[in-house]
């Protein structure tokens, strides 16, 4: 397997490693994959409650150097967004990106997957914290 | 498994303790040329060019002598006599030569043959491919060691096999059978036993007649001989074995396997032998007293680290590891001026984990995460300590990077999760 430099830059310098509390109203957690498929990703998004712009995101990831990469870049893009912004996010942005090679592209899916679920814990925290912005909002 | 080569780098650097990067350490794919061994074989490219088969003339006999050279030292090394020995371009052609051979010759007596889970693929496909002319093949399980169980092997053979084909050491765990109770079982049984001895000849002690082997393959690259050249020994007598050939065409190797004879290979195979057997004592304690030095040195400095196969029956220079929490692939990226192998999907060509792996009862995730050192002859102790030091500094990167890893510590239970791709 030959990466592009930007998945090498990606593993040797991997951004946004970390966790944030997944007990705080304004952390989503998104935990993909699975060990026994090679690949698993956490995604943490910290979004102003206000604004709904994603101020932080850190990842974790178990899998290859293109889930890495995949996961690394997916925190990068996501940072300064808002939720909705982000959700437009899509796993092709991501190969095109890295120059993922076909046989990597699932990596990228499940960049995408651990971006969609993230904000999806988060807006489901939300629900529970206040039910009645949910109403307004839908 | 396969070997992250591309994201090597290619100019020769040196590390900081003065050893040569990249550093090869997978010589169970295949190993380099002994300098002996090319010296041995250049006459036979320009001066001794002849066919060995020329019968009429002087370009011909010194063809021939090299051949039967190494005929002899061949034969000498796993306890042969020469006219046992078939050349073939390799151990794959061996293993398809005697287990299509010996199907085709015993057709009349029966259609079963018998192989393990944990074989080679060389072995495996043979077997599935026979099973489409209406062979009944049966695989047998291996233990957690990766040892075949002798009385599932026993309850396994009936009226009907004609065939036991089970691996001398494993190309992946390194692991060794017991190939002589096999042998002996099969002796009594009336039944034909192949051993795919590829790993196993020119590193541990074969002797086809202590350890009852009827047919068995050799390759000459794994053992510091050349690509493209290796041997089938089929017993003469005690039981006289006889198998048809898949090759047709000028009778050569007394018709079991034509075409004309890579006598250069063949000489550096004969040579590649005679070396092994002069210093295997020597080098065997060697490889093993490095094999131990990277456990030891890996697994004296990390938590969590599992060896697949048993260490007790294993090649000296053969080390498979585990690293829970980190991906097979990523580690290899990480030490990327080494050469050495690993089981993840990520690795292999069909994206599955190791087979021989998952054979053993190792899950996927442990799968995912091993890797295959092969020490060989050129490797020295000051390469084993890079390697290990390279190895646990990236082991301990990437589990900083693991959610698993960080979930473990946090008293997890991962396999009680419920993980969304399942």
């Amino acid at each position: 397997m030959s990466y592009s430099d930007k998945v090498l830059d990606h593993y040797s310098h991997p951004r946004n490693v970390g966790s944030m509390d997944k007990g705080s109203t304004d952390v989503g957690t998104g935990l993909v994959g699975a060990p026994e498929c090679g690949d698993v990703m956490k995604l943490q998004i910290k979004v102003n409650p206000e604004t709904s712009v994603i101020e932080d995101a850190k990842f974790k990831t178990f899998g290859c150097g293109s889930a890495i990469a995949s996961s690394s870049l997916a925190t990068e893009w996501v940072k300064g967004k808002t939720v909705d912004e982000a959700l437009q996010i899509k796993n092709t942005d991501i190969v095109k990106e890295l120059s993922l090679p076909p046989v990597k592209i699932h990596c990228s899916v499940l960049a995408e997957d651990a971006i969609r679920a993230a904000i999806h814990d988060w807006k489901k925290k939300r629900e529970t914290a206040k039910p009645e912005t949910v109403e307004a909002r839908s | 498994m396969s070997t992250d080569v591309k994201t090597m780098p290619q100019e020769q650097l040196v590390a900081a303790n003065g050893v040569k990067l990249p550093i090869y350490m997978d010589n169970h794919a295949t190993t380099p040329l002994d300098p002996r061994v090319l010296e041995e074989m250049l006459p036979y490219f320009m001066e001794k060019f002849g066919n060995a088969a020329s019968r009429n003339h002087s370009f011909g006999w010194a063809g021939e002598e090299g051949v039967e050279t190494a005929r002899e030292r061949v034969a000498k090394l796993v306890g042969a006599t020469t006219k046992e020995i078939i050349f073939t371009s390799g151990a794959t052609e061996s293993d398809n030569l005697a287990i299509k051979g010996v199907a085709e010759m015993y057709k009349e007596k029966g259609n079963h043959i018998i192989t393990a889970v944990s074989e080679h693929k060389a072995v495996l496909d043979t077997c599935k491919r026979l099973e489409k002319y209406c062979y009944r093949v049966t695989y047998l399980p291996v233990q957690k060691d990766g040892l075949v169980d002798l009385d599932d092997l026993k309850r396994a053979i009936d009226d009907k096999t004609i065939l036991v084909t089970i691996m001398a050491a494993n190309n992946e765990i390194g692991v060794l059978q017991p190939v002589a109770e096999i042998g002996k079982l099969c002796r009594e049984r009336g039944v034909i036993f192949h051993s795919d001895a590829t790993q196993a000849v020119g590193k541990v002690p074969v002797d086809v007649n202590k350890q009852n082997i009827d047919v068995m393959s050799i390759s000459a690259h794994k053992m510091y001989g050349p690509k493209g050249v290796g041997a089938l020994y089929v017993r003469r007598k005690n039981p006289r074995v006889q198998i048809s050939a898949i090759i047709d065409g000028g009778g050569h190797e007394r018709g079991m396997r034509s075409g004309t004879l890579n006598v250069p290979g063949i000489v550096g195979l004969g040579k590649a032998c005679l070396i092994c057997m002069e210093d295997m004592p020597k080098e065997s304690c060697h490889l093993a007293g490095m094999r131990n030095r990277l456990r030891d040195n890996i697994m004296g400095r990390l938590d969590e680290v599992y060896i697949n196969g048993s260490m007790e029956h294993r090649l000296p220079g053969n080390l498979n590891i585990s690293f829970a929490y980190v991906e097979g692939e990523s580690l290899l990226m990480g030490i990327n001026d080494v050469a050495v192998s690993s089981g993840s999907a990520c690795t292999s060509a069909t994206l599955e984990p190791s087979y021989v792996l998952k054979a053993l009862g190792t899950g996927d995730d442990l799968a995912h995460s091993s890797i295959r050192f092969g020490i060989g002859r050129f490797n020295t102790e000051a390469e084993i300590d890079y390697v290990a030091d390279r190895v646990v500094e990236t082991v301990q990167r990437l589990r900083e990077l693991s959610p698993l890893y960080e979930m473990a510590k946090e008293g997890v239970d991962l396999k009680q999760v419920k993980w969304a791709a399942e």
